[in-house]
């Protein structure tokens, strides 16, 4: 029996990690194999990528990918500060987040905008349940105004949006999607990871022990009824070349940092995702129409990353030693007359 | 007239804050320092930006005592706000230098007052209008000048060093200080004894420099390359001199690449978050804070400890507790940050007695931090970090960075991949580590806050929990023993012992001479870092009586002291606590132990 290798001659089962502690069901690990696919598929150099996530169901899954990768499950809410600071030690590494709707909407919202204020470098996935599944069910941030518990207490208060908030705050790569919609998902996971500069995909992962139940708007039913996506999306990789056959006007292509392209085809009204205006009008509407909209939402190919703007050198700054580092004897000798 | 009294004299400015009077003060401080007399200014500022009261005492003595004085010769009463209760502060016998326009009705008559009209004088002859509440403050000192007898070379001096950025500023600076100091030859006769005389042999080799300078050039000569930080007082200059340094020495003149980034983080659990990152992805790293940041940043500290991930934390001490006293000093986060976080967490601290140490201690803590792959905090304080001290100028690195144990893909082929992040292989509890970015199939590993074994394998196994615990203690017990250690004096062959760290150094210093005068005379050790070394129990065995100095109410060494001793010699400490948040006077330490030794003050 052939294995199929990809373009770094590696396995698709090297991209596999630790057998999931997960739920059976759950959506996180339908993400799980997304990611393992896209990073196959992409042929990303395990030891080149950074697995860092928070505390919650969610941020447990970069356990269970890219075993040989180095990874950072760190403190609730904190992912974005960790992801900052091992970006800025060495920008070679390709700095893969996953969090969840408690990890980023509440406890960690905070540090969440200001990454995207800065656009650090980092594909951020949200695994999006509207639910604390570790903690037993009770509401998070970005459960609906109404949407019922387990239990049946009603949700109450206004919803926290990741995307319309990333939105405003003029993140460079805005993005929904469904863990159930792996079409979508995995070109979606290959463009982020493929932009420089923080690339945002808030995907709805139903949690199939707390909140897949009637009444909930996080459930795999009411999002499989409901969901409306905005655009096909494609992705061709660098390495590949741009080979599709398409009615003029109905495919949008974008090229990104590396060369590779993303290629999105029409399905009803036409949505430009270089309009940040526009991209908040289909949030809205969507949401009052009762639909979920997914998709690529916006991108800024444009906007420099924090380390661009900052001159960080690509060359790690890890590497860097004494000789670079510490000024000469003769200026550490003037420095120090500046004193007297 | 009485003996004259030279070079040994405490000068109070009491001014407004930001009114510009710092400057003046720092001018007058170069002028004296510039005659080669040492001079040891303190700061006492208000939490505010415009409009409060603000006080400089700069003393000056031939000894080159560097503690805060709590008697003022000479007052400079230009705060009508504060005019009552400065008045207070004089010694009989000595100056008050103040605005004319105070009433002198209730003044103590037993100084000397030489009324100066200021505002008039600034009115008439500043003609810079922009600067001229400025410049105002640079009247009393020429004012100073003409009183203690300051060469005019010496003051052109001063004026030139503090504006070394701005030669333009020279010039009418001087022009102000002429007004006082012509001001001073036409109206007064001297009336009373102090003077200023030049001097040698005191100073030479030494420069002046704050706390947060000397740290900010320790971590730049340390090699960090990764900060980030949260303005708080009296933490910010730190990061701020870092940000200048760098600016001169980490910008790569060909590409103008930035060999450092300085993140202004959201808040300091941000802020000491990527540190963290940075630390765990192998750069040096840093933040700088004071007491509230500190209290932020509890859970990456035991994130750290526990995930053993290198990053250096400065915490430039103010008084607390909650927003306390933003402007005020202390020493009383030493015992919290010894033990920052919730569970069994316990951190490496290190404790820079002067501003050398500030340096020294502020690089080689990145050092500490890689070797022993955990936070090490560098516990300054606003003393020592926001005010001049004179010191000798301090020594370029005789060591290269010890980048601690880090396996590269060549150690890992040699090792054919077989080992394990926290197995202890050389028994002194620290482990290996890989970096991100190491091209060898076995580098990578997952780090987590969660329970974990040798193979950083997510475990909730009771056994592999406790071991790992247990290796942790190791690993600090043998950090305990590389640390700085205490730097002992007992030359003083006394059966009466003292204790103390930081900044109470120069107190203790000062109260030391004091002591002996009195027929009590003191050996001293000075503690550098936490876990505490053998040498402190050895040092209480050998005295029959240890003083604990320290700036906090509760004793917070004292304590950690008490623990560690063996139960038969707790019975020998005694503790002197200083905690109004002015920076601590060698009678702050020789009054009490006089007292409690029975010795009539």
């Amino acid at each position: 029996m052939s294995v199929t290798l990809n373009r770094i001659g590696l396995p698709r089962d090297a991209y596999k990690g630790a057998a999931t502690t997960l739920c059976a069901g759950c959506g996180h690990n339908s993400i799980t194999n997304h990611m393992i696919k896209a990073l196959y598929e992409l042929g990303v150099e395990p030891h080149r990528l950074a697995k860092m996530s928070g505390i919650g169901c969610s941020s447990k899954t970069p356990a269970y990918f890219v075993e040989t990768a180095h990874g950072f499950n760190g403190v609730h809410g904190r992912m974005p500060a960790l992801t900052t600071g091992a970006h800025l030690a060495n920008r070679e590494l390709l700095m893969l987040g996953v969090s969840g709707d408690g990890d980023t909407a509440s406890i960690g919202l905070g540090q969440f905008m200001h990454m995207i204020r800065r656009n650090i470098d980092c594909t951020y996935i949200i695994e999006d349940n509207g639910t604390y599944g570790l903690t037993k069910g009770q509401f998070s941030a970005t459960a609906d105004l109404g949407s019922v518990q387990k239990k049946g207490a009603v949700n109450t208060f206004q919803p926290i949006d990741p995307c319309a908030v990333a939105l405003t705050l003029g993140c460079s790569f805005v993005a929904r999607s469904f863990s159930g919609d792996g079409k979508q998902v995995v070109p979606l996971i290959k463009a982020a990871l493929a932009h420089r500069g923080t690339a945002i995909i808030d995907i709805i992962s139903p949690c199939v022990t707390f909140n897949d139940h009637d009444g909930s708007t996080k459930s795999y039913s009411w999002v499989k009824d409901h969901e409306e996506s905005i655009a096909d999306v494609s992705f061709i990789p660098f390495f590949e070349e741009v080979q599709v056959d398409y009615e003029p006007g109905t495919i949008r292509d974008v090229e990104l940092h590396d060369g590779s392209h993303i290629l999105l085809k029409k399905l009803g009204e036409d949505h430009d995702p270089s309009d940040r205006r526009a991209a908040m009008r289909v949030i809205e509407e969507g949401r009052a129409a009762g639909h979920l909209v997914t998709g690529l939402l916006y991108l800024d190919t444009e906007m420099k990353d924090f380390a661009t703007t900052e001159h960080i050198p690509v060359r790690p700054l890890k590497d860097l030693g004494e000789a670079e580092l510490r000024m000469s004897k003769e200026q550490f000798a003037h420095f120090m007359s500046e004193f007297a | 007239m009485t003996q004259d009294i030279i070079n040994d004299l405490t000068i109070q400015a009491a001014t407004v804050n930001g009114s510009g009077s710092q400057t003046a003060n720092l001018v007058l401080t170069r002028a004296i320092f510039h005659m080669g007399i040492p001079v040891a200014p303190k700061n006492v500022f208000p939490s505010n930006i415009e409009g409060l009261p603000t006080w400089y005492q700069l003393r000056v003595t031939p000894e080159g005592h560097m503690a805060r004085s709590d008697k003022v010769d000479i007052l400079i009463a230009f705060n009508v706000a504060t005019w009552h209760q400065d008045l207070k502060t004089v010694r009989p016998g000595g100056v008050v230098i103040h605005e004319e326009a105070f009433s002198t009705a209730a003044a103590p008559t037993d100084v000397n007052y030489y009324p100066v009209p200021f505002s008039k004088l600034a009115k008439s002859k500043i003609q810079n209008d922009t600067l001229r509440k400025q410049l105002a403050n640079m009247i009393y000192v020429g004012v100073v000048a003409g009183l203690l007898g300051i060469p005019w070379e010496a003051l052109e001096h001063g004026v030139k060093r503090q504006f070394l950025s701005k030669p333009k500023a020279v010039q009418v600076n001087l022009d102000a200080i002429k007004v006082g100091f012509d001001y001073w030859q036409d109206n007064f006769s001297k009336k009373d004894a102090y003077r200023l005389e030049p001097m040698t042999g005191a100073v030479e080799g030494k420069v002046l420099v704050e706390g947060n300078q000397a740290a900010a050039l320790g971590a730049l000569m340390g090699g960090v390359t990764v900060v980030a930080w949260y303005p708080i007082t009296p933490s910010s200059s730190v990061c701020e001199n870092l940000i200048a340094y760098s600016e001169r020495f980490r910008v790569d003149p060909a590409t103008g690449a930035r060999l450092i980034s300085v993140v202004q983080a959201e808040d300091e659990l941000a802020a000491v978050g990527m540190a963290i990152g940075a630390g765990w992805a192998g750069a040096r790293s840093m933040t700088s804070t004071s007491g509230p940041g500190i209290s932020l940043m509890a859970e990456f500290a035991g994130l750290g400890y526990y995930a053993e991930v290198p990053v250096v934390i400065f915490d430039i001490q103010r008084i607390g507790p909650s927003t306390g006293l933003p402007t005020r000093t202390s020493q009383a986060d030493i015992g919290f940050a010894y033990t920052l976080s919730h569970g069994d967490t316990k951190h490496i601290v290190l404790l820079p007695g002067t501003v050398e140490e500030c340096y020294e201690l502020g690089r080689d803590a990145f050092d500490y931090a890689d070797r022993f792959q955990t936070p090490v905090f560098v516990l300054s304080d606003l003393d020592l970090g926001m005010n001049l001290w004179m010191t000798p100028e301090f020594k370029y690195p005789d060591k290269p960075f010890d980048r601690g144990k880090v396996l590269s893909k060549a150690d890992l082929d040699r090792l054919a991949g077989e080992w394990g992040r926290y197995a202890d292989v050389d028994g002194d509890g620290i482990t290996y580590r890989t970096l991100p970015g190491t091209d060898h199939p076995a580098a990578g590993y997952f780090t987590r806050g969660s329970g974990h074994d040798e193979h950083a394998r997510y475990t909730e196994n009771a056994d592999a929990y406790a071991r790992n615990m247990d290796r942790l203690t190791r690993k600090l017990e043998t950090a305990r023993h590389e640390l700085p250690a205490p730097i002992l004096d007992e030359s003083s062959k006394s059966s009466i012992g003292l204790i103390a760290f930081g900044s109470t150094h120069a107190a203790v210093l000062e109260a030391r001479g004091t002591l002996a005068a009195a027929g009590r005379p003191v050996d001293y050790l000075r503690l550098r870092a936490l876990p505490l070394s053998d040498e402190v129990t050895a040092f209480v065995s050998r005295h029959e009586k240890v003083y604990v100095v320290e700036q906090n109410r509760d004793g917070q060494v004292y304590d950690l002291i008490r623990l560690a001793l063996p139960a038969e010699l707790v019975g020998r400490l005694r503790s002197i606590r200083h905690y109004n948040g002015q920076p601590i006077p060698a009678v702050a330490i020789s009054d009490p132990l006089l007292q409690m030794e029975a010795v009539p003050v």
